[in-house]
């Protein structure tokens, strides 16, 4: 549980992320946000989590909290397959340029986002757009989910096991059920 | 030429110092018009003489900054915290100080190649004379230099007349690393511009070196059936004495092969190659072998094949010669940019250095002589070869597996992985003697040894990897299409029209560096695929390797399939990296030699003629290095976006269009004077791409231009949608954006995107003549 960067070179400067060291953290801001949005990049539909895939939770959580979703990539494809249309599909650092722009409206045109929760894309990209996030979208809180630190976002988990994380996202699936 | 030295030249003179001989010197210049051709606006242009360009397109294509460190460390005010809002102690911001970095970066870049391009002309000036003439094609190309032409407005015609050239591109790369000192340009805008201007400057010094290599040493002349040579591991005859030559200034490895022709010795030895010299030295002898990229520099040497090594510059590992001696393979350095600590023996007699090497008593040297490193490397190879026992570690399998029981599942080599490699698994499973794991990761690794640095039990993890992947590396014997160099003019003449209206739906050139993401076969997949869609192929460099190490059911390499000619459904490998001024070259010359264009020192009119109308877009899938971002940043300031993969977002910034903002993408039309909108045509400058199906949609998408007509559009956008539906899975939500006219429209799609286009609310618009110069808008308006 320790908030090292998982690319052990890939170190933190003064302003580093936030552990998320229970799920009521995370589960906490996205409650509070008025205007989330999820970015989903590929691995996510490559890890297996016991007898589902990564995508396959990120659909639970995305509709129980009515979370806007962008996919990147081509991981549009998987949600697709599985009856689950994102609400958008632009490539990573496209939608982080956009989230750094104070005026963007948003994937639905209705307003700023002001939560961005990212999850699913390779470790040092999502390391190098977090930081750009971090940097110059002062206006945006920013979460990673997945499994590994990533110092640049506002909040993260420390490295954490695959048992720790299925239990995280479940509880805050869970606890955002309505 | 259209200025030159005043040479003088004395043969021999008596003075009351003493005798004098061969005393050359060259003083002021004189104008000696051969070209007709009316100079342009911007000969030989000064660091901010294109800013008004650049501000155009970034304007545009605006920088988004992803700090890869959240300090300054450049001065001894710092370190500066620049999160936040802070500006360090000199007043620079956190964007200005990305630009820096990329400046930096890209100086990095230029200098290199205007560095090896001064130490190929001089070498090539003393070996074969100024008045050399320079024929990069024969009766095939008469525009010889089009990065030349334009940017600095002369037309050179000997060896002698590159020198000018390069003192130009020097003072500049000069006064651009300067604008990154402490207290000069803090302007994230302004330091992007010269970003694009030392971009510009690598290209014209990249030109320089090759057409200088390609007319001297007689390489294959703009030759789209430039011989089929031997790539691969597997390709090498480790019967014979086996040289290895490593980086990219090709002379030593010629002299090498020069020493084996002039002494009979041609079929008894193996000269090998990695990275660029092995690729030219294989367009100047078909019998040379490449082994690889980069990336197969450990691996190669770890192998105990080479029995000597031989390296001059760029891209080589720097512990090199630590790997070599474990190997007991002797090092020769040829490059004062690259010494490796080693003695200076330039003068010592040949006899004594191969001696040396023998008996042990040296295991490197020094040596600015490149024939005197031919007959050397030569003598070494044949001498050592009957004697060196060549020792692969671990010796075998079972020594590998008990290596392997040490470990200790600390994850540290996982985490040392730039591509998150699950190591410590298949560590686990070699351990129990199943090398099927570690034999996968084989297929992705990109040879960088991080994870042997991070094993604290000292295993050896790359040769781990080899051993467990050993069968794949004897199977890898490819062919690869030598270098052919330049595009003819012919060429360009025939699909100039094709490419400007966009019937022919793009040139895609793949570039760069091995650093891949998942491996080098998804290259090879992108250069088939887009081959099969009939666009023209280009390449260069590690990314041409990549493209050539793979064969289909058939056996055969995608060289064999398909033809090197710059035709729709070609693969065309111009070369090494500095053969990259080919492609920019190429787009230049359609402007010239199809549209007939004014060339000369006219590069804010060709560069909008390039962006608006040449559907081209360059993927440096593997991108890593200084020299591929000021690549990248040449074709930028010609409008020319660049796809990088996912490591790209390293290089710290993007520069993205917002297809959003209507108010971007107008252009001037240049027949009525009125400003239209054309869309997000190309949508991006340089994006990273996460996934190579990613990288598949966004080519075919930024292909698109103003002036493609609606037969090339609906063509470019039946491109984009299959792919698009194909690998993304829907149709792409943006056509409404890329459809002009009702013309434009797929005719097999119609009602399914007039539908769409309903939906968005789509408004029919005009096809304009484009330009983004205002000038351009009055000066042709009746």
């Amino acid at each position: 549980m320790s908030p090292e960067s998982w690319l052990t070179a890939e170190v933190a400067g003064p302003k580093k992320a936030s552990v998320i060291t229970k799920p009521e953290i995370a589960d906490a801001m996205i409650k509070r946000a008025k205007r989330p949005v999820l970015v989903v990049g590929n691995i996510a539909t490559e890890i297996d989590l016991e007898d589902r895939k990564l995508i396959d939770y990120l659909i639970d959580l995305a509709k129980r909290c009515q979370i806007k979703v962008v996919a990147t990539a081509h991981t549009n494809a998987a949600f697709l397959e599985r009856d689950f249309a994102p609400d958008a599909v632009m490539s990573a650092v496209d939608i982080a340029n956009r989230l750094a722009d104070p005026d963007w409206k948003g994937v639905d045109g209705e307003g700023a986002h002001d939560l961005a929760i990212f999850v699913g894309l390779p470790y040092q990209m999502a390391w190098t757009i977090l930081s750009g996030l971090k940097h110059f979208a002062p206006h945006l809180k920013t979460i990673s989910l997945d499994n590994v630190y990533q110092p640049n976002a506002r909040w993260s988990f420390s490295n954490i096991s695959i048992k720790d994380w299925i239990m995280n996202l479940k509880s805050i699936i869970g606890n955002q059920e309505t | 030429m259209g200025t030159k030295d005043i040479n003088i030249s004395i043969k021999e003179l008596e003075t009351e110092l003493g005798q004098i001989r061969d005393l050359k010197f060259s003083v002021g210049r004189l104008v000696q018009e051969s070209w007709t051709e009316p100079q342009g606006p911007t000969p030989f242009p000064s660091i901010t003489a294109l800013r008004g360009w650049d501000m155009t397109l970034l304007k545009r294509y605006r920088p988004f900054y992803m700090p890869f460190c959240d300090l300054c460390c450049l001065c001894t005010f710092g370190k500066c915290d620049l999160t936040g809002d802070k500006k360090g102690a000199c007043g620079i911001t956190m964007s200005g100080q990305q630009s820096r970095i990329v400046l930096l970066a890209a100086c990095i870049g230029a200098a290199t190649h205007t560095s090896h391009a001064r130490e190929l002309v001089t070498h090539l000036i003393s070996e074969f004379g100024e008045d050399e003439p320079l024929d990069p094609g024969g009766l095939s190309i008469e525009v010889e230099a089009p990065n030349i032409r334009l940017v600095c407005g002369v037309k050179p015609e000997t060896l002698g007349d590159l020198e000018q050239v390069l003192d130009y591109a020097e003072e500049q790369i000069n006064a651009l690393l300067a604008s990154t000192h402490t207290g000069q340009e803090g302007n994230p805008l302004d330091l992007e511009s010269k970003v694009l201007h030392a971009g510009m400057i690598d290209h014209v010094s990249m030109e320089v070196a090759d057409i200088a290599q390609i007319s001297a040493y007689r390489l294959p002349k703009a030759d789209p059936e430039a011989a089929l040579v031997d790539i691969g591991f597997g390709a090498v005859d480790t019967e014979k004495p086996v040289i290895l030559v490593i980086g990219h200034n090709v002379p030593p490895a010629v002299e090498i092969m020069d020493f084996m022709q002039d002494n009979d010795l041609a079929g008894d030895i193996e000269v090998t190659g990695i990275c660029c010299t092995a690729i030219d030295m294989s367009r100047y002898s078909p019998r040379a072998k490449i082994i690889g990229p980069i990336s197969w520099q450990i691996r190669y040497i770890r192998s105990g094949i080479p029995d000597i090594i031989v390296v001059d510059e760029q891209c080589i590992r720097t512990d090199v010669l630590d790997e070599a001696r474990l190997q007991k393979i002797p090092v020769i350095a040829t490059s004062e940019k690259n010494c490796l600590g080693l003695p200076d023996r330039t003068r010592d007699p040949a006899d004594a250095i191969v001696a040396d090497f023998i008996n042990g008593s040296a295991d490197g040297a020094f040596i600015l002589d490149p024939e005197k490193v031919g007959e050397i490397a030569v003598r070494t190879a044949m001498q050592i070869a009957p004697h060196r026992k060549r020792q692969k570690v671990p010796r075998s399998l079972e020594e590998g597996i008990e290596e392997a029981k040490k470990c200790t599942q600390c994850r540290l080599c996982r985490r040392a992985c730039p591509n998150d490699l699950h190591i410590p698994d298949a560590i686990k499973a070699f351990a129990r003697g199943d090398p099927g794991m570690l034999s996968d990761i084989y297929d992705s690794c990109v040879g960088c040894i991080r994870c042997e640095q991070a094993c604290q039990q000292d295993i050896k993890i790359h040769s781990l990897i080899t051993l467990a992947a050993e069968g794949k590396l004897r199977d890898e014997s490819f062919k690869l299409r030598a270098g052919r160099g330049a595009i003819q003019d012919i060429e360009i003449r025939q699909v100039g029209g094709p490419i400007v209206l966009g019937e022919i739906p793009g040139i895609v050139a793949f570039v760069g560096c091995a650093n891949y993401p998942g491996g080098g076969q998804e290259l090879a997949e992108m250069a088939i695929e887009f081959a099969n869609r009939r666009y023209i192929v280009c390449t260069s460099g590690c990314a041409a390797m990549t493209i050539g190490m793979y064969r289909n059911e058939d056996g055969k390499s995608p060289y064999e399939i398909y033809p090197g000619n710059f035709e729709a459904g070609g693969i065309v490998n111009v070369g090494s990296c500095v053969s990259n001024a080919h492609i920019s070259g190429a787009a230049i010359k359609i402007a010239s030699v199809f549209a007939r264009r004014n060339l000369r020192g006219n590069y804010q009119e060709i560069a909008d003629y390039v962006h608006n109308r040449v559907g081209a877009v360059g993927v440096a899938w593997g991108a890593m290095s200084q020299k591929a971002a000021s690549i990248a940043s040449g074709f930028w300031r010609l409008g020319i976006p660049v796809i990088v993969g996912p490591h790209g977002t390293k290089y710290r910034r993007m520069l993205l269009g917002r297809s959003d903002h209507e108010e971007d993408w107008y252009v001037y039309d240049a027949r009525t004077g009125e400003e239209v909108y054309v869309g997000p045509v190309p949508e991006h400058l340089f994006v990273a791409a996460e996934t190579k199906e990613e990288a598949m949609v966004m080519i075919a998408k930024l292909c698109m231009r103003p002036n493609d007509t609606s037969r090339g559009r609906a063509l470019k956008l039946t491109h984009y949608i299959d792919l698009h539906r194909r690998l993304i899975g829907a149709m792409p939500g943006d056509i409404h954006r890329f459809v002009r006219t009702g013309a434009d429209i797929p005719i097999t799609m119609k009602e399914e995107i007039l539908r769409i286009l309903d939906e968005k609310g789509w408004k029919e618009t005009v096809i304009p003549d484009p330009t983004l110069i205002a000038r351009q808008k009055t000066e042709q308006q009746p």
